[in-house]
C-alpha cells in the first residue's frame, strides 16, 4: 500500500480484489431518528454515488454515529427513507443487508478468546448457507483481508489481547470479508498511530465499495473523503466538496473554534490549522485556598 | 502494514495448509465428540458398579444386553432391579442434566455476554423452588399435581416474568440479565417466605434436599423426557453457532454480521429455559455446572461454538456422572445432596476460571 503523502494527488493504492462492480449508491432521505421525542439525527438527507468515499463531520453528539448505525440498519429511523440503488433497505433480512453493507464499529470489546482468523471468518457468515463450513475460499479471502489491513502477523492471536489499533484492523479486515457494496466506518482512525491512519483511509478509498466514514480529524477528512456533510446538533448544517465545507467560518459557527484553512500545494486539499481563542478566557482558581493554609497563616500570625 | 503487491494474491503462501486446517476444524469436531462419547461411556459402566450392593462392570453389560433383547443376564432379579431401575437412570439422568446445564451455561454466557451467566440466570431454577414449594408445603393443585409439575409451571412462570421485565425495559441484552437476578430475588425471596410461615421441619428438610439438586428419584420417564429435550435443544444451539460467535461481539456487530438479533436471542433464550426447566423440575437446580464446565471446556476446544457447544455438553455429561457417584457413595449410608456435592467442586475451578480471566485480560469482559 502507498502512503498518499508520497504520491503528491489524490491516493490511489492498488485496490484490493472486490467483487467487481460491487458499489451501491446510498441514498438518505429525510432520516429522522429520535429517543424519547428527542430527535438525534433530525431530517438528514445524504448521497453517496458508487465508489465514493463521503465523509460525516461534526462536534460531539451532533448524531453522527446515529446517522451511521441508521444507514447501517441497525437503527430503524422513525421517519425517512434509506434507499440502495432507489430500492428502500427497510423490507431487507438482516442477512442480505448484512450481504451489502459492512460496518467498522467503534466498541471493539468481546471475541471471548477467538484467535483474529477466526474474527475474521465471521465476516464470511452472511454469504453462507445454513451449517456450511468454511471453504478454501473464505480461507484466501481472510488471507488477503489481513494482509491488507496490515494484520497477517495477528492472524493465531486471540482477538481480545490485541491493543486498540490492532482491533480497528483486524475488525476492518472482517469487514473487508463481507465483500460489502457499501462500508459504513465510525471513527476508524482511533486508536491507530499516524502511518496506520493513512494505510487505512488510503486502503478505504481504494475499495470498489462506496464507503461513508465519520470522522474526527478534518483534515484526514479533507484529503480522504470526495465529499463531505456537517452535522449539528443531529440537523445537516453543511454539505459539498471539502473545499467548499471546510471553511473559516463553518468552523468558527459549528465547532466555535478559530482556525485558518488553506489548500496545501502537496496534497491539494483544504488543511484546517486551529489557532488559539481570539480572547483566551483568564484561568481564574476555583477553589479557594485550603483550610490548611489559612490555619498556617493564622497560626503564624498568631504567634507573631 | 507490509508493502502489498498491486495484485491480490491469488494463492497466498500458506493458504493450502490453511485450508487442509479449516477442513480439519470438522473433522476436529467429530473427534473430540467420539473421545467424549466414549469417556461417557467409561463413567457411565463404573459408576452404576459403585455403591453399596457391589456389582461387577461385567454385571451391568449384561443386564443391558439383556433389557435389549439380549441372553439372560443370569443375575437375581434384586440386583438386576438395582442396575436396570435405580442406578441405570440415575447415572443416565445425570449425564442428561451435566450436558444440559453445562450447554444452557455455555450458551447464555455467550448470548449475554457475560461469563458469570449460568442456566439459573433466567430466573428458571429459583421459580421452579417456589413452584415446587407451593406444591410440597402449600398443597397448591390439591394433590394432583407432583412436585416436578409444580417446579417446571414455576420456572415457566418465572422465565416468562424475565422476558415481559426484559421486554418492557428495552429487551436489550443487559436488560435481559437484569430481569434474571430481578426474578432471581423475588423467587428465592417467596420460596424462604413459604417455608418459614408454614412449613414443619420434616418438610423443610424434604423441600431443601431437593433445592439443592436430587437424582436420587430418577426414573425412565425423567430420562427420555430430559434426553429428548436435550437433544432438540442441543440441535437448535448448534444450529445458531456462527450467531453466537458473533454475539460475543455484541448484538449491534451480530447484526451487522447478518444475525436477526432479536428473533436468534428469543429462540436461544427460550430453548435454553425450556431445558433448564425441565432438568430442574426432575433433578432439582444444580448449581455450579452450567457456570464452571462452560469455562472448562473453552479451554479444551477453543471459544468457537461449533465445537464447544457438543464437547462442553460432553464434558458436562462425565462431570455429573461422577459427582453424583461421589455424592451417593462418599456418606454412604448417607446420600449427599449432589447440589452440594458439585458446588464443592465447582467453587475452587470457579475461582481459578476467575484468576485465569484477570490474568489474561486483567478485566472481566463487559
Amino acid at each position: 500500500m502507498n502512503g498518499p503523502g508520497s504520491t503528491g494527488t489524490a491516493p490511489a493504492a492498488a485496490a484490493p480484489a472486490t467483487d467487481p462492480g460491487a458499489a451501491l449508491h446510498l441514498r438518505v432521505e429525510d432520516v429522522t431518528y429520535a429517543v424519547a421525542g428527542r430527535p438525534l439525527v433530525d431530517g438528514v438527507t445524504l448521497e453517496a454515488r458508487p465508489g465514493e468515499s463521503v465523509g460525516i463531520v461534526g462536534p460531539n453528539g451532533s448524531g453522527k454515529t446515529t446517522l451511521l448505525r441508521c444507514v447501517q440498519g441497525v437503527l430503524r429511523p422513525v421517519s425517512g427513507r434509506v434507499l440502495h440503488d432507489g430500492a428502500d433497505t427497510a423490507r431487507l433480512s438482516v442477512k442480505e443487508r448484512a450481504r451489502r453493507v459492512a460496518a467498522v464499529p467503534q466498541d471493539s470489546g468481546g471475541g471471548f478468546g477467538l484467535t483474529v482468523r477466526q474474527v475474521v471468518a465471521m465476516g464470511r457468515s452472511p454469504h453462507k448457507r445454513f451449517w456450511e463450513g468454511d471453504t478454501a475460499r473464505d480461507a484466501a479471502y481472510v488471507h488477503e483481508a489481513l494482509a491488507d489491513t496490515g494484520g497477517a502477523a495477528l492472524a493465531d492471536r486471540p482477538f481480545d489481547e490485541l491493543s486498540g489499533g490492532e482491533k480497528q484492523r483486524v475488525l476492518l479486515a472482517r469487514a473487508l470479508v463481507q465483500r460489502p457494496a457499501l462500508l459504513a466506518l465510525d471513527e476508524p482512525t482511533n486508536h491507530l498511530d499516524v502511518r496506520h491512519q493513512l494505510d487505512l483511509l488510503t486502503l478505504v478509498r481504494a475499495l470498489p465499495a462506496t464507503s461513508l466514514l465519520v470522522l474526527h480529524d478534518l483534515n484526514l477528512a479533507a484529503y480522504f473523503c470526495d465529499r463531505l456533510y456537517v452535522l449539528a446538533e443531529g440537523r445537516l448544517v453543511a454539505d459539498g466538496t471539502p473545499e467548499e465545507v471546510l471553511t473559516e467560518e463553518l468552523l468558527a459557527e459549528v465547532y466555535g473554534v478559530r482556525a485558518e484553512v488553506r489548500v496545501h500545494p502537496a496534497t491539494g486539499a483544504p488543511t484546517v490549522v486551529y489557532l488559539p481563542p481570539a480572547a483566551p478566557p483568564t484561568v481564574r482558581r476555583a477553589v479557594p485556598p485550603t483550610a490548611a493554609e489559612g490555619f498556617t497563616t493564622g497560626a503564624t500570625e498568631g504567634a507573631r | 502494514m507490509s508493502a502489498h503487491p498491486a495484485d491480490p494474491p491469488a494463492a497466498p503462501p500458506g493458504f493450502t495448509a490453511r485450508a487442509v486446517r479449516a477442513a480439519r476444524t470438522g473433522r476436529g469436531t467429530v473427534v473430540f465428540c467420539c473421545l467424549g462419547l466414549v469417556a461417557l461411556a467409561l463413567s457411565v459402566a463404573p459408576a452404576i458398579t459403585i455403591g453399596q450392593a457391589g456389582i461387577a462392570a461385567g454385571d451391568v453389560w449384561r443386564v443391558v444386553a439383556e433389557r435389549l433383547g439380549g441372553a439372560e443376564s443370569g443375575l437375581s432379579p434384586l440386583r438386576e432391579g438395582i442396575v436396570w431401575e435405580l442406578r441405570l437412570p440415575r447415572a443416565l439422568l445425570a449425564a442428561v442434566c451435566g450436558a444440559g446445564l453445562a450447554l444452557c451455561g455455555a450458551v447464555l454466557q455467550s448470548l449475554l455476554r457475560n461469563p458469570l451467566a449460568d442456566p439459573f440466570v433466567l430466573g428458571v431454577s429459583s421459580g421452579a423452588s417456589t413452584g415446587a414449594v407451593a406444591v410440597v408445603v402449600l398443597g397448591v393443585g390439591g394433590g394432583a399435581l407432583s412436585l416436578s409439575a409444580g417446579a417446571f409451571a414455576g420456572a415457566v412462570l418465572s422465565f416468562g416474568l424475565v422476558l415481559l421485565l426484559a421486554h418492557t425495559s428495552g429487551g436489550t441484552t443487559d436488560r435481559v440479565l437484569l430481569s434474571g437476578v430481578a426474578a432471581m430475588q423475588l423467587f428465592s425471596a417467596l420460596t424462604s417466605f413459604i417455608v418459614f410461615t408454614s412449613a414443619d421441619a420434616e418438610q423443610t428438610r424434604g423441600v431443601l434436599f431437593w433445592l439443592l439438586g436430587s437424582l436420587g428419584t430418577a426414573g425412565w420417564g425423567e430420562v427420555a423426557l430430559g434426553a429428548g429435550v436435550l437433544f432438540a435443544v442441543l440441535a437448535v444451539c448448534l444450529c445458531h453457532a456462527p450467531a453466537l460467535d458473533a454475539f460475543t461481539f455484541g448484538q449491534e456487530a451480530a447484526a451487522a454480521l447478518g444475525v436477526a438479533v432479536r428473533r436468534v436471542r428469543l429462540t436461544l433464550l427460550l430453548a435454553t429455559a425450556l431445558l433448564t426447566a425441565v432438568l430442574v423440575s426432575s433433578a432439582g437446580a444444580i448449581g455450579f455446572v452450567g457456570l464452571v464446565l462452560p469455562h472448562a471446556a473453552r479451554a479444551l476446544t477453543g471459544p468457537a461454538h461449533r465445537r464447544l457447544l457438543p464437547v462442553t455438553a460432553l464434558v458436562g455429561a462425565v462431570f455429573l456422572v461422577w459427582v453424583d457417584t461421589a455424592a451417593r457413595t462418599l456418606l454412604d449410608p448417607r446420600e449427599l445432596p449432589v447440589g452440594v456435592a458439585t458446588s464443592l467442586v465447582g467453587v475452587p475451578a470457579f475461582v481459578v476460571v476467575l484468576h485465569r480471566g484477570r490474568r489474561a485480560t486483567g478485566r472481566v469482559p463487559a
